[in-house]
Parts: structure tokens; sequence; C-alpha cells
């Protein structure tokens, strides 16, 4: 039942009183309401704007968020109103259409925000009113295209563990994939050329024998021209059976309209091949020849531009069927009245309407060949009619194709624009994500500074440096820093690991360095602390440098614990790396904590690479310096 | 006498491309023919599958959360997901955001297939407000039942070495390429050898729910790290 007459329901059912007297059997009882609830105003925050209706006017419609319990969720018991933190504005329009039954869709609006916000609310949008569905639906379906570009051409992300098959399926239909498929995509458009031109100079007059007169080409090296053919029609066999091969839907395949020219273009060789002996057909299939013209079209792989047009002519279908069919009834007729008043002039080219027909074609599209001209009055006072209106009936229909077009091609200049844009946006986007990674990285030597600090006292600095982080940010780091934990292995920035990686390809010398100034560069990660309150402290996770020698980790426990894999302790003076600077100074007095060695006896048994040993580790203060964070 | 040669064979060049075309014409009546490359539907899909959630009083009572943390928790749910379900997509975009530098999505599979717990493609705000009931308000054995849940990709009760492989390299590849010390390929492998030697007691080749809980409930380490996340909400 609709919700708006809801309202009308006590007039109804007091006008049953109209069928009491002759009614037959007694009535049924009257439902009682449970608790006769007095109408209540209900406030609505939305952001900070306050709506207030009545819990009648939002119970009409159940099945939406503010018409059932679900807006419970969003109830605050303090200042007793429902809080939304939503957009006001088109809040607006769903209350409007809790009160009145109908959903309007504001012009301004963007087509996606509106979306979200009846989706968040619950309200099916193909409850627009008729007013405003038409221009819901065409936004909807622009926002549609603009996105089915972009996916487009997120298509081409390449997926890995491809078959062979589907290698050459993308390989065919995007040449850009692969220098393969670039090579392939050059060759066919070569052959078609080829062919194409083949078919024409075949038909040129070349020189004439002597005693005979001029002949085509074609019958002049037929033999030439036959190899050529040959070998076009060949290559485009073959094409086509692997089209037909790599194809994820065959039947799809053979029924789409290039694979159609594909086959026509072909097809005329082979026939000619089958019918060349007999003699009577072998006339009319010469004439199939001019299906080789159809090759031309295998160019619509290749260009861009020749998809946009045919495009454009499908889908102005209807207006080019409307010039077809208006120009049709205009021939007719005005053929028909130029024979008969031409019938009269002697000599007149108007044998028959059929022969008008030419006449009237001309002169509509104001060719205006001059073959056939009207001789009588009457024949010129129509004819000139019958031109004048030409021009009417052709330029109506047109601006509607034209716009159609236009529609077209800057939908594809879009496309290329984003595309060439999608580069930059994409550097921009992954600039943000490495803001973010270099964030957990950085906040990990801030960590260590921040000890560094505590341990020596200066408050001032700890607290500024604390309060840059906030609970989300340091929620999230402690996230990505319990997976460090799980894997055994560390986040670094990309210049570390380009690095290391080099090193590591280094590493089947394993070379003890004589001495620890030749050592440079970061060579592990110093204890970092996360809080005070755990108890199993994270552990100071340093390896060797891979160049000093092949890396033992010791196996590390799972679900989230590991121990250390080897400890590195370096004297700070060598160990200078860019990266380190800032917290060198308060390392040492850093290093003297008590985890460390902690740490260090609790080791099993690494192969610790320093020269320095660790003997010295408990006792030389000064020598011991553990490395650093390996980041920023 | 050429000129009527060569009117025939153009009338017979007409005859065979109307009869061409005609033919093509009635192929695509006929349907077998389609002219159009990709067939671009014009209907917009109807309206995203909606699904409205119990009321608050009986997720308070099936889950171990406050009222108030129940809305704050619907909140951040309904923002994502105003259709009141996350599909497999959305949720692996949400998780891969929180780790930017590796690939998130194998991992967030599996999740996924933990979360719905009645299988049907989609989590409702039931199904993440139980899971994360158990995950945050849960007993120590309830979190290890759902972490062995996790593991048992095909949900049969026992934990092969492929089935930790599959999730051991989910794990590291959230990690990514940029790591200290560089991600070798066996590293997956190894770590799953460690877990299995740790686990299976009676080395059958799979780890059992009894012998999981039975290991990390001896397992210092992993017994502190359960109660690691209880003040999340």
């Amino acid at each position: 039942m609709a919700a708006g007459v809801a309202a009308w329901l006590p007039f109804a059912r007091a006008a049953a009183i109209g069928w009491m007297p002759v009614a037959n059997l007694p009535m049924p009882v009257a439902p009682t309401e449970k608790n006769k609830r007095q109408d209540e105003l209900i406030v609505l925050n939305v952001s900070g704007r306050r709506f207030q209706t009545w819990r009648n006017t939002l119970d009409r419609y159940p099945d939406t968020l503010l018409g059932s319990s679900e807006k419970e969720f969003f109830y605050n018991e303090d200042t007793k109103e429902y809080f939304f933190d939503r957009d006001p504005d088109v809040f607006r329009s769903v209350l409007n259409f809790y009160r009145t039954g109908k959903l309007h869709y504001p012009r301004y609006e963007c087509i996606s925000s509106y979306d979200e916000e009846l989706a968040f609310f619950g309200i099916v949008p193909e409850i627009i009113g008729d007013c405003c569905y038409e221009e819901y639906k065409d936004r909807k379906r622009e926002n549609a295209e603009r996105l089915m570009d972009d996916q487009e051409d997120n298509k081409d992300a390449k997926l890995p563990n491809m078959t062979f098959r589907e290698t050459m399926w993308r390989a065919f239909e995007n040449p850009h994939t692969s220098t393969m498929a670039l090579v392939f995509y050059y060759v066919t458009g070569f052959f078609i050329a080829v062919s194409v031109i083949t078919n024409v100079v075949e038909t040129v007059p070349c020189g004439s024998v002597p005693n005979m007169k001029e002949v085509p080409c074609g019958e002049r090296y037929t033999v030439a021209f036959f190899c050529m053919d040959t070998a076009c029609v060949m290559i485009f066999t073959v094409e086509y059976l692997m089209r037909l091969f790599a194809a994820p839907n065959r039947y799809r395949f053979m029924r789409s309209v290039m694979s159609i020219i594909d086959v026509v273009a072909i097809l005329p060789y082979y026939i000619g091949l089958v019918m060349t002996d007999n003699e009577d057909v072998s006339g009319a299939f010469v004439t199939l020849r001019v299906f080789r013209v159809f090759r031309i079209f295998k160019f619509s792989r290749h260009s861009q531009g020749l998809r946009i047009l045919g495009y454009t002519l499908k889908s102005c279908a209807s207006e080019l069927g409307f010039l077809l069919f208006s120009l049709t009834m205009a021939i007719i007729i005005f053929a028909t009245v130029m024979f008969y008043a031409e019938k009269g002039s002697t000599s007149s080219k108007f044998t028959s309407i059929p022969a008008s027909f030419w006449y009237t074609i001309v002169t509509m599209t104001t060719l205006g060949y001059g073959d056939m001209v009207p001789k009588t009055i009457a024949g010129k006072i129509f004819g000139s009619i019958c031109s004048l209106s030409g021009v009417l009936v052709i330029a109506l229909p047109v601006p509607v194709i034209v716009s159609n077009f236009s529609r077209i091609y800057h939908q594809n200049q879009r496309a290329d624009k984003r595309r060439a844009q999608k580069k930059a946006r994409l550097a921009r986007i992954r600039l943000s994500k490495t803001g973010s990674s270099s964030a957990f990285l950085h906040s990990k030597r801030n960590g260590l500074f921040n000890e560094a600090l505590e341990l020596t006292g200066s408050t001032e600095d700890e607290k500024r440096l604390s309060k840059s982080t906030s609970l989300i940010e340091s929620q999230h780091h402690h996230l990505l820093h319990c997976l460090e934990k799980t894997t055994n292995h560390e986040f670094v920035d990309e210049q570390y690991y380009q690095q290391s990686y080099l090193e590591a390809g280094l590493q089947n010398y394993p070379s003890q360095s004589p001495s620890l100034s030749s050592q440079d560069g970061v060579t592990g990660t110093c204890c970092t602390r996360r809080s005070k309150k755990q108890h199993h402290t994270p552990l100071p996770n340093a390896s060797a440098p891979a160049h000093m020698q092949p890396l033992k980790h010791t196996h590390t426990h799972p679900q989230g614990l590991q121990e250390l894999s080897t400890i590195h302790i370096q004297p700070l003076s060598t160990s200078r790396s860019s990266l380190n600077m800032r917290v060198e100074e308060p390392a040492p007095l850093n290093c003297q904590s008590s985890q460390i060695t902690t740490a260090i006896i609790s080791i099993p048994t690494p192969p610790v690479t320093t020269p320095e040993g660790d003997a010295h580790l408990p006792a030389a203060p000064t020598l011991q310096n553990v490395v650093k964070v390996s980041a920023l | 006498m050429l000129s009527a040669i060569w009117e025939t064979e153009g009338l017979q060049t007409v005859g065979i491309v109307v009869l061409v075309f005609a033919s093509i014409k009635l192929l695509h009546i006929l349907g077998l023919i389609s002219f159009s490359e990709d067939s671009v539907e014009d209907e917009l899909e109807l309206s995203a599958v909606r699904h409205r959630p119990e009321g608050l009083e009986q997720l308070e009572a099936q889950t171990r959360f406050s009222r108030k943390e129940l809305q704050i928790l619907y909140r951040g749910f309904k923002n994502e997901c105003p259709s009141g379900v996350v599909n497999e997509e959305t949720f692996k975009d949400i998780y891969a955001q929180f780790f930017p530098q590796g690939d998130a999505s194998t991992y967030a599979h599996f999740l996924f297939n933990a979360f719905d717990t009645d299988h049907n493609g989609s989590v409702s705000f039931e199904d993440f407000v139980m899971g994360l009931s158990i995950l945050l308000r849960g007993t120590v054995q309830e979190k290890l039942i759902w972490a062995f849940n996790l593991y048992d990709i095909n949900k049969d009760g026992y934990i092969t070495k492929e089935e930790m492989l599959d999730i051991m390299k989910a794990i590291y590849d959230m990690m990514g390429k940029c790591t200290y010390p560089v991600l070798k390929e066996e590293t997956p492998r190894q770590h799953v050898e460690v877990f299995f030697q740790k686990m299976d007691k009676n080395k059958d080749g799979v780890v059992t729910i009894d012998e999981f809980i039975d290991c990390c409930q001896n397992d210092e380490n992993i017994m502190r790290s359960m109660h690691l996340f209880e003040n999340v909400l």
C-alpha cells in the first residue's frame, strides 16, 4: 500500500460504516493498538544540521535505514538524537522522500555521491520520480562509460601465470604488450596494404603489346599477381586461424564483425581456386574478386579512427534509416512528377519513372551532372523545387549524426587523455604510498630516538616527538611491526633494498673484513623497544652485512615472536652512514642499556661476526655500538 | 560487344554483392552473427544486495560488545560498505591499505573466508561482529580455534603442509619486496618446516586442532601474544 495514503486509512475505516447495515455476517474483531504511542518528533542531526520529523513519517518505509531499527545504531544517548555523519544537502532529498513519497534527483549533485547516499540510507534508486529519472539515468550511463574506460585500461595489467593461449589473445588484442605482438601487428598491417595495392594495380593498363590493345597489368603479369595474392591470403589465413585458436570464446569470436570481415576477405581466393576449371560460372566468380576490397576493413583493427567511425554509424543507425527512408519517398514523388511533366517533350531522356530516379537523386544531392535535363517549363519548375527540397531533406538528420560522432570522439579523446594522465596519477599514488611506509620507518627511528632520550632524561624532546604520531598512526605502525616480527624480515626503503640486493649478489665470497674502518653502509638494526610494558622485549634484530659473510638466520617461532638472529656490533666511528646521522650521539649511551646485554646473552649460538666479539660487550661501552635503524 | 560483356558482368557483380549482404543480414537477424564488438549492457545492474543487521539488542546478547561499541563498529562498517555487506573485492581493498609495501590480497582472501562463516560470498555486519567478538573478547581457547580455522583452508579439520605453505606465502607477500634481509624463495618453506616440527607431535604430516591447541598453550610467547590486541576497541 502506498505510504502516502496511510494517513487516509482512518477515513476509509470510518466510511466502512456504510457496509454495516447490509452485511450478512458479523464483523471480525478490530485490532487494538498495543501501545498507543503518541506520535513523537525525532531529531536527525546530519553533520550539524538538525532535521526534525514525526516518527510516523519515517515509519512509512520500513525497509530503509531510517524506517527500521537500523537507525538505533546511530542513536546518541546523551543528546537524544540520531547523528549521521553524512552530507546534509543530499539528506534533504532523502528526507523529502519520506515526506512526499517521491524521490527527486537534484541536478547539481554528483551522481556517484548521490548514489552512495542512497545506498547508505537503504533507498533503491529506481523509485526516483519520473520528473528526475531520465536525468538520473543519463548521468549514470555517462559515469558508467567513463568508469568502463578506466577499467579497460586496468585489464592491461599483466596477470601472472597466463597460459600460452591467453598470452596470445592478449597479444592480439593489445599490440603494445610485447615486441612479438608489435611485430605481428605491423606485419599484418603491411600485408593488408600490399594486398589492397595489388588489387588496385591489377586493373591499371600497363603498356601495350604491339599487336593487341592495352591490357591491364593483371593479365600481363598473371603469375606475379597470383603469387602476391597467394602470399597475402596465406598470411591472412594463418592470422585468422591463430586468432580462432587463441580466442577465449570461439563461438563468440566467430560471430563478431572482424571475424566475418576476415572470412569474407579470404573466401574469394579459395572459391576461385576451386572454380577455375568451370568456364560458365568462372565469369561470375571472377567478380567475386570485388570482395577482396573488404580487406581494407581489416585496417580497422589497426586504426582507432576507423573504429570510431564505424561505431558512430552503428549508433546513428536509426537516424541514417530515417534519412534513407525520407529520401526514398522524396525520390519516388519527384521522379513520378518529372516523368509526367517531361512526357510531352520530344527526345526526352525521361523514358520511364526508374530512369527519372537517376535525375532525382542527382538533383536532390545537388550533384547536377547534366546528363538528364528537363526541357518543358513544368519540368523546369518541378526540377527546381526538387533541388531545393533535396537540400532540406539531407540537412535534417545530419546534425544528429554529427552530435553522436562528436560525443563518441570526445569520449575517446577523454580516454586517451586519461591514459596519459594515468602515469602521473599512478606515480603520485605510489609516492603517497611510500609516504605512508616511510612514515613507518621514520617512526621506528624515532622510537629509537625516544628511548635514547628517555635514558638521557631530556623530556622536552621526548614530548615533542611522542606527540607527532597520532594514536591511529602508532597503532598502524605497531601492526606493521608485528608483521616484521612474524616474518623476521624488516621493511626498508627502496634505496637500501637496492644496495643490499646488490650486496647479496656478491655474497658467494665470504670474507672477513679485516678492519672495521673499511666497512660502510648500514649493517643492521638497533634494538627497538616498542613499549615498556611488554615482557617479550622485541629483540635487536641485527644481522651481519651481506658482504661480510653468509647470513645464517636462526629459525623463528611462528605466531609472532622471534629470536634474535645475529647481533652485529660495531664501533660507532666506522659505521657512519648518512642514514644514521641524527641518532648517533645518544646512541652510545643507549647501548649500555640492559636490554642489549640480556638479549645478547639469550642468543643461542649465532655466528657473531664482529671482530670485536661478544666478550667485550658487557665491559667496554666505548667500543660497543649497536648498529642503526636501517632506513631514512 | 565488349560493353555487353561488361554490362552482364557488372550486373552479376551487383547481384552477388546484394546476395552476400542479404545473407549476412539474414544471419544477423537469426542471431548467429553479432555486429557489436563488446555488448555494452544498457541496463545497469540492479542495486546491490542490501542487508539490514539484526537489532542492537540481539547483537548485544550474542556478542561480548557493549551497545556503544557496537554503535561505533557499525558506523565504521557502514561508512565503508553502505550496502551493509562486504564482498571480497572491497575487503581486499580495505585490507590492502594497511600494507602499502606488499601485496595483501592473498591473505585478505583467507581472512575473508575465515570471517564469512556461512560461506555465502559476503560478510555481513553480524559475521563481522561475531568474528571480532571472538578475536577481541574471546577466551584464549576460542582465539586459538579461530586461528586454526584460518589456517585450515578447506575446513577439513587438519592443517596440511600445503595449506600452511599457502598461508605462509600470503603472509610473506604482505612484506613486499623491499625487506632486509632480502626475501628468498625458500624462506616460507623453511618457516613452515619449523612450524610443523613444533606443532606436529605425532609426525603424521598434519596438524589437528588438539595438537595445535596443546602446543600453543605450552608456548609462553604465543600465549602472551594472544592478549596483545585486547584493548583495540
